[in-house]
């Protein structure tokens, strides 16, 4: 197909556009998983390790916020930055802060639900030798992060392979703004719709090569680490 | 140094019965362990062996009766150790997982890995030290989480069947490093099954059934001439409940 070669062509000549948008959508999706990795990984940690009433209620909730809709989330974060929304006066609204926000609240659910169910599955496995050995509360998340680190980061992964992948937020709270908020996904949409079928591909199929990338470095990472334990 | 302020001997179980339900685990057990050559505590499946290895760690509370550690009730463990019939290896190295063990019994960082790689060289495990823990046999198992427990430079170490799902090779191996250690003044207490492992190993034995401690004697005594029935019958091979 002619568009598919041209969309090569774009991809291997470097094309500015396409490459400006490409690094907009890391920065967005990257940052938004950092910041709902701070925020998601503790509060898995402390679901995991705490009991109280309504503890099962709360675990329910959060798996079920993991299938939150992309355009739900991203009205949510759009009443809340537009104009005479509470935090209107931020001027966030169609910026890519704004975009990083809605990601992080969309993804923040996924990363506490999946370290949540990583941790309480390792820690019933240690409990009691922890209790024996006398570690602290500290010292028990401490080890359980670490030894469930390679199982945490495949909530990561499954965090950014969400941001990287929806539409429906960014859409609604960046605006698809040419040089200023168009993401990836937000392009392809756009370029589809006009009718210019290379670039959208070029686009789709540069999307797709960074996640497996991501994915490929995640995997290298621990099979490193698996096999080269020494210590 | 916290090592030298508490002693974990005498320990004291004073009445001690632990029930679920209506059902009793413990029953008025009393027991006195002090210093010395191992006390083996053996039993059929289910007579408590294990619960009371349990109770006598600190990591269940008893529903009556008081257990006392060098005279002080609720004390945390600090010089005992446990070592589970199934112990759980943390996904780590195997010189990881007594460093961690290091760690928590307060050795300085420094020290941690010339103890840790000492302590695999007296449980024949240094040839292993980089491998994954979890991905050791049984037997390496038992031995890494002996490791473990001596790290905590125990003055009471409690082992739950250590030797129970171990090929007798395995098993000689585990039984010389507990013998190592009692020999070296640790306090061992041993729950099995296996009346040679029981013979082989212990100073005095306690005889339970169905949560009831029926008999306490010396080793050779004991053998020789068990004083209660249920005991001569589990000598003999017969079935106890």
């Amino acid at each position: 197909m002619a568009e598919t070669a041209t969309a090569w062509q774009l991809i291997i000549g470097g094309d500015p556009t396409l490459f400006a948008i490409l690094r907009l959508s890391l920065i967005v999706s990257l940052s938004a998983v950092a910041i709902a990795a701070l925020v998601g990984m503790p509060l898995g940690a402390l679901l995991a390790l705490t009991s109280f009433r309504g503890r099962g209620a709360v675990v329910v909730v959060l798996n079920g916020l993991m299938g939150l809709p992309p355009v739900v989330v991203g009205l949510g974060v759009y009443l809340l930055l537009s104009r005479s929304g509470p935090l209107g006066d931020l001027g966030l609204l169609y910026t890519p802060s704004a975009m990083i926000i809605a990601q992080a609240v969309l993804v923040l659910p996924i990363i506490a639900a999946l370290a949540r169910q990583t941790i309480e599955d390792l820690w019933r496995d240690y409990r009691d030798e922890f209790v024996a050995m006398g570690v602290g509360p500290a010292g028990r998340v401490a080890a359980l992060v670490w030894d469930g680190r390679y199982s945490l980061l495949t909530a990561l992964l499954a965090g950014f392979g969400r941001a990287a992948a929806e539409v429906g937020t960014v859409m609604i709270v960046g605006g698809n703004i040419d040089g200023f908020t168009r993401t990836m996904t937000t392009a392809i949409a756009l370029e589809t719709s006009k009718g210019d079928l290379p670039l959208a591909l070029g686009l789709g199929i540069l999307l797709v090569a960074v996640i497996l990338v991501v994915n490929a470095a995640a995997w290298t990472l621990r099979s490193v680490g698996e096999t080269g334990r020494t210590a | 140094m916290r090592h030298q302020v508490f002693r974990e001997l005498p320990l004291v179980l004073d009445a001690v019965s632990l029930r679920a339900g209506s059902v009793a685990i413990l029953d008025h057990v009393e027991l006195a362990i002090e210093a010395g050559a191992p006390t083996l505590v053996i039993g059929p499946n289910g007579s408590g062996k294990t619960s009371l290895l349990h109770v006598a760690m600190g990591l269940t509370a008893p529903t009556e009766g008081r257990v006392l550690w060098g005279g002080r009730l609720a004390a945390p463990p600090v010089r005992r150790a446990l070592v589970f019939q199934r112990p759980v290896m943390l996904r780590r190295s195997v010189l990881a997982n007594v460093t961690f063990a290091l760690a928590r019994a307060g050795c300085p960082w420094g020290q941690r890995r010339p103890r840790a790689e000492a302590l695999l060289e007296r449980v024949g495990l240094a040839d292993l030290a980089g491998r994954a823990a979890p991905a050791l046999s049984g037997g390496e198992k038992q031995r890494l989480a002996l490791a473990r427990a001596l790290a905590r430079e125990p003055e009471l170490l409690l082992l739950d069947e250590p030797t129970a799902n171990l090929d007798p090779a395995s098993a000689r191996r585990v039984e010389a490093i507990v013998g190592e250690a009692a020999a070296a003044g640790v306090k061992i207490i041993l729950a099995t099954h296996d009346l040679g492992q029981a013979r082989r190993l212990a100073g005095e034995v306690v005889f339970m059934t169905r949560g009831r401690v029926r008999e306490r004697a010396a080793a050779p005594a004991f053998f020789a001439a068990p004083a209660t029935p249920e005991a001569r019958a589990f000598l003999a091979g017969d079935i106890v409940l």
